[in-house]
């Protein structure tokens, strides 16, 4: 089936369609000048200017590339040394540790919620004072992140020749020199999208966030903030500007996939 | 060669969840030899290797260099090193830089290195790949990286752990002679691991045969092919007719319902025992002259010979032999006294 | 390799924070406000079944909906030339990268009564139709949030199904029908299986889809056990209680989808 039919053709149509129209919607009603949804009544950039000047917004903003840096760092280093010290357990512990850390990616968010919420009033009724906020906001992020540096890591090292290591120290590497120089360059890759990983998840999670936060604000939980109120143009113009950055970031990483490869072609 | 020994083992025991692999294994390695432990899969080969290494601690025993127990010393602080099963180049680092590795940690001054290098790229053939990505070489070309990368630091003994199994036969026929050149040339001790015994027999000073964790015969190729010690080494060296038969007395032994001279002694009377014949030691004659006689059930030529499987007395003898006969023909065969080997029944 | 150390940290994080929460849950679900053992919040949970039985429902009827959807776009796109399968990989997941309440807010302005759908409608003289705050707004809330997780499985698995396996289920006389059922169903089960899972377990715990377009009348689960914690009605151990009843229903809907997978791999040898 070289040749798509015509009702192939149909079919991604409506479905690219139904993707898209509530989205390019949204972009359009950005530069609406009235602050309806439904009827265009002149070009503005307004609504553009009031997000920038959106202390709440910009805030969160602030708040949640502080939080995704930080629990993306210490997950990417605390799960990369855990694959490595998984990797070397036997079979069974290694099966009860892969279960437990399977819980957060198969339970639905709202129950890691609502979980680590009762750990933090527990703790709060224990130790007394004020505990929700950015801390509370950083262990839950560090701890749904983890799973997915594990995952990802993992199967890097499982497929790592046993023997390289071996290597390494056979040609007079100390067990230290040998993870720096052999065993971290070869799972690098698997660390670096563990870590990106993290970074999208921590950055665009809202459910989890939202039982942890006490009353700090992240992106998502002033978008959420924002979408209560009755009507709110700004989140258009939010949306397009995160629409335009994600197809740009997705764009350029497929330049340089799609360069990588032709380089590669051509060597070979 | 000369009558140092420069690897010692003593009474190593290795087990693995309750499996024991080496079960007190003693074995001397002589200072610029190539030996060659030859065995079949799960003999323990690869374990006596990794144990030299310092891969493997053995649970009991001791490993000895140049006389000194190294058994407690890591990989890292043993003057041996090893060219590994499926090469575990570094895929981070050019060929170059596999190379330089442990000149690297050492320290050593830049031009040094760069001297080093080349003049190993050299020997094992590599000259002019220095830039070049590992990934992108073929087998052969990553064995030469392997091996290059193990001598730079001028070890005083290689391992080699099967190094030769992926490769194709024809390169396998050439690698056998380069690593042979080079083991010469450098003039240190190789100790190789394999279960190809046409390997284990062109190249090597000395085979180390095993089977089951412990040692079966150690010898120079040309005693363990024509002395093997029992049945199981005689199977394994090259192919063989193994009957049961019977000592009559010194010098005499029966099998195929004839009695037949031979050269063993020391056996009491009438002891059971393994009588071992090599294929293409077995002379086809005329029926009148032969010993003993079978009909032919299968000729297969085989290039240099043919193989014939002849039947007698309910045994399908393997003769090699440079005339065919025609299959359901009835032929004779004579085996002469120096043909016939005895061994002790196998206790298995 | 002496490297189980490292995993030491990890394991400690894993005790506190992952572990140590799900057991609270359970805790809380059995105890009442004083800390004394008691059955009454399960019990207590038969007033909520209507609830319940909606979000079961809701979440059915969207993943059936999403794989009745994606299973001939997947298989039209496995069949696709490897650049354009690219693009269009690109193309499924980029709405996936935006915020989903983002997402989420897009529709409630075009479902609204006075919204551009209505509008649109409006011009044939049809409508205005109430469409927003309606079962079949938070049905096409959570199909349009979770269609690509059910794509995606489909996709993986249907490009490794090679299509001479297809021509050969031809050749042997197998019709469009059959070929379907006796050869792309049973190869791409684990694809459906995990992309059932992938949709249903949000879908039946979210609570922001129904809260933005089910208006108040539409409550299902997640609202509730959001209610109990962080809402008006406040009560931990009832919120528990719920909790642990969604993590059941998640597990026999996983556990039910593996067995169809395992039946699947049986009646294969």
């Amino acid at each position: 089936m070289k040749k798509m039919s015509v009702f192939s053709k149909i079919y991604l149509a409506v479905f690219f369609s139904f993707m898209y129209i509530p989205i390019a919607v949204m972009i359009v009603f950005s530069f609406n000048e009235s602050k309806s949804r439904s009827v265009f009544t002149g070009f503005t950039l307004d609504w553009y200017k009031s997000l920038f000047r959106n202390e709440m917004i910009l805030s969160a903003l602030g708040i949640s590339l502080v939080l995704a840096f930080g629990s993306a760092i210490v997950a990417t280093v605390i799960g990369t040394l855990a694959s490595i010290g998984i990797n070397s357990m036997r079979k069974t512990t290694r099966g009860i540790i892969m279960n437990i850390s399977y819980m957060p990616v198969i339970n639905p968010e709202i129950i890691t919620g609502v979980s680590l919420m009762l750990l933090f009033v527990v703790a709060k009724t224990a130790m007394g004072g004020k505990i929700f906020g950015m801390s509370t906001l950083l262990i839950a992020h560090i701890t749904f992140n983890l799973p997915y540096v594990i995952f990802n890591v993992t199967p890097k090292l499982k497929q790592m020749d046993v023997k390289m290591y071996e290597a390494a120290l056979d040609l007079g590497c100390n067990p230290r020199q040998a993870f720096f120089k052999v065993v971290l360059p070869e799972i690098m890759p698997a660390v670096v999208s563990s870590f990106l990983i993290c970074l999208t998840y921590s950055i665009d999670d809202f459910i989890i966030s939202y039982f942890a936060s006490g009353t700090v604000q992240t992106l998502p939980i002033a978008i959420y903030s924002m979408t209560r109120k009755k009507v709110s143009p700004e989140i258009n113009a939010l949306s397009t500007i995160m629409f335009v950055v994600i197809l740009s970031v997705i764009l350029l990483i497929n330049a340089k996939d799609s360069q990588s490869q032709k380089k590669k072609k051509t060597r070979a | 060669m000369d009558d140092t020994v420069i690897v010692a083992l003593k009474d190593i025991v290795v087990d693995f969840d309750d499996e024991s692999i080496l079960s007190g294994l003693s074995l001397d390695i002589h200072d610029k030899e190539f030996v060659t432990l030859l065995g079949p899969s799960g003999c323990g080969k690869t374990t006596t290797l990794r144990v030299i290494g310092g891969f493997q601690s053995p649970k009991s025993g001791s490993v000895f260099f140049d006389g000194k127990d190294i058994t407690a010393l890591p990989p890292y602080k043993r003057h041996v090193n090893t060219v590994f099963q499926k090469y575990a180049l570094f895929p981070h680092l050019n060929v170059y830089e596999n190379v330089a590795f442990s000149l690297r940690l050492k320290k050593v001054p830049e031009a040094q290195i760069k001297s080093s290098v080349l003049e190993m790229l050299e020997l094992v053939g590599l000259k002019g790949f220095e830039r070049r990505n590992t990934t992108t070489l073929s087998g052969g070309q990553q064995q030469r990286v392997a091996i290059a990368r193990a001598l730079v630091g001028h070890p005083r003994v290689l391992l080699l752990d099967e190094p030769l199994g992926a490769l194709d036969l024809k390169l396998r026929k050439e690698m056998q002679a380069e690593l042979k050149r080079i083991q010469q040339s450098l003039n240190i001790t190789f100790i190789y691991v394999t279960h190809d015994q046409e390997e284990a027999l062109t190249m090597s000073d000395t085979v180390v045969v095993m089977k089951g964790g412990y040692i079966q015969q150690i010898g120079t190729p040309v005693d363990i092919y024509n002395e093997p010690q029992n049945a199981f080494v005689a199977d394994f060296i090259g192919e063989s007719n193994i009957l049961s038969g019977v000592m009559d007395k010194d010098f005499m032994v029966e099998f195929g319902g004839q009695t037949f001279t031979c050269v063993d002694k020391g056996f009491t009377r009438q002891q059971l025992v393994d009588v071992v014949v090599r294929p293409e030691d077995i002379k086809i004659v005329p029926t009148i002259q032969g010993q003993l006689s079978g009909v032919v059930k299968s000729v297969l030529f085989k290039g240099v010979h043919y193989e014939m499987i002849v039947e007698q007395a309910g045994y399908e003898w393997k003769i090699h032999s440079t005339q065919a006969q025609q299959p359901g023909e009835i032929v004779g065969m004579n085996i002469g006294p120096d043909e016939i080997h005895i061994m002790h029944k196998m206790e298995d | 390799m002496k490297s189980k150390p490292c995993a030491y940290p990890y394991l400690v994080w894993m005790v506190i924070f992952i572990a140590a929460p799900l057991l609270m849950v359970l805790y809380f679900a059995f105890t009442d406000k004083a800390g004394n053992f008691t059955l009454a919040n399960l019990s207590g949970l038969g007033q909520y079944s209507a609830v319940f039985v909606r979000s079961i429902l809701l979440a059915a009827i969207a993943t059936v909906i999403c794989l009745v959807l994606a299973y001939p776009l997947s298989y039209m796109l496995s069949r696709l030339h490897a650049s354009k399968q690219r693009i269009m990989l690109m193309l499924i997941m980029l709405p996936m990268w935006m915020n989903f309440l983002l997402r989420t807010y897009a529709w409630m302005t075009l479902l609204e009564k006075n919204g551009l759908i209505n509008r649109f409608f409006g011009l044939f003289g049809l409508g205005p139709f109430q469409m927003i705050n309606t079962q079949g707004a938070v049905v096409l809330g959570m199909v349009y949030n979770y269609l690509p997780y059910m794509i995606l499985p489909l996709y993986t698995i249907m490009v490794k199904i090679d299509n001479s396996v297809i021509e050969a289920a031809q050749d042997l006389g197998a019709g469009l029908i059959g070929t379907v059922t006796k050869v792309l169903i049973p190869l791409s089960m684990p694809g459906i299986t995990t992309g059932i899972t992938m949709v249903f377990v949000p879908s039946i715990s979210t609570f922001i889809i129904s809260r933005m377009l089910g208006g108040g009348s539409n409550l299902l689960i997640g609202d509730l056990i959001e209610l109990q914690f962080l809402g008006n009605s406040y009560n931990y151990n009832l919120g528990s209680a719920m909790s642990l009843v969604l993590m059941v229903i998640v597990l026999l809907c996983m556990s039910l989808t593996n067995q169809l997978d395992s039946e699947e791999k049986e009646g294969m040898l």
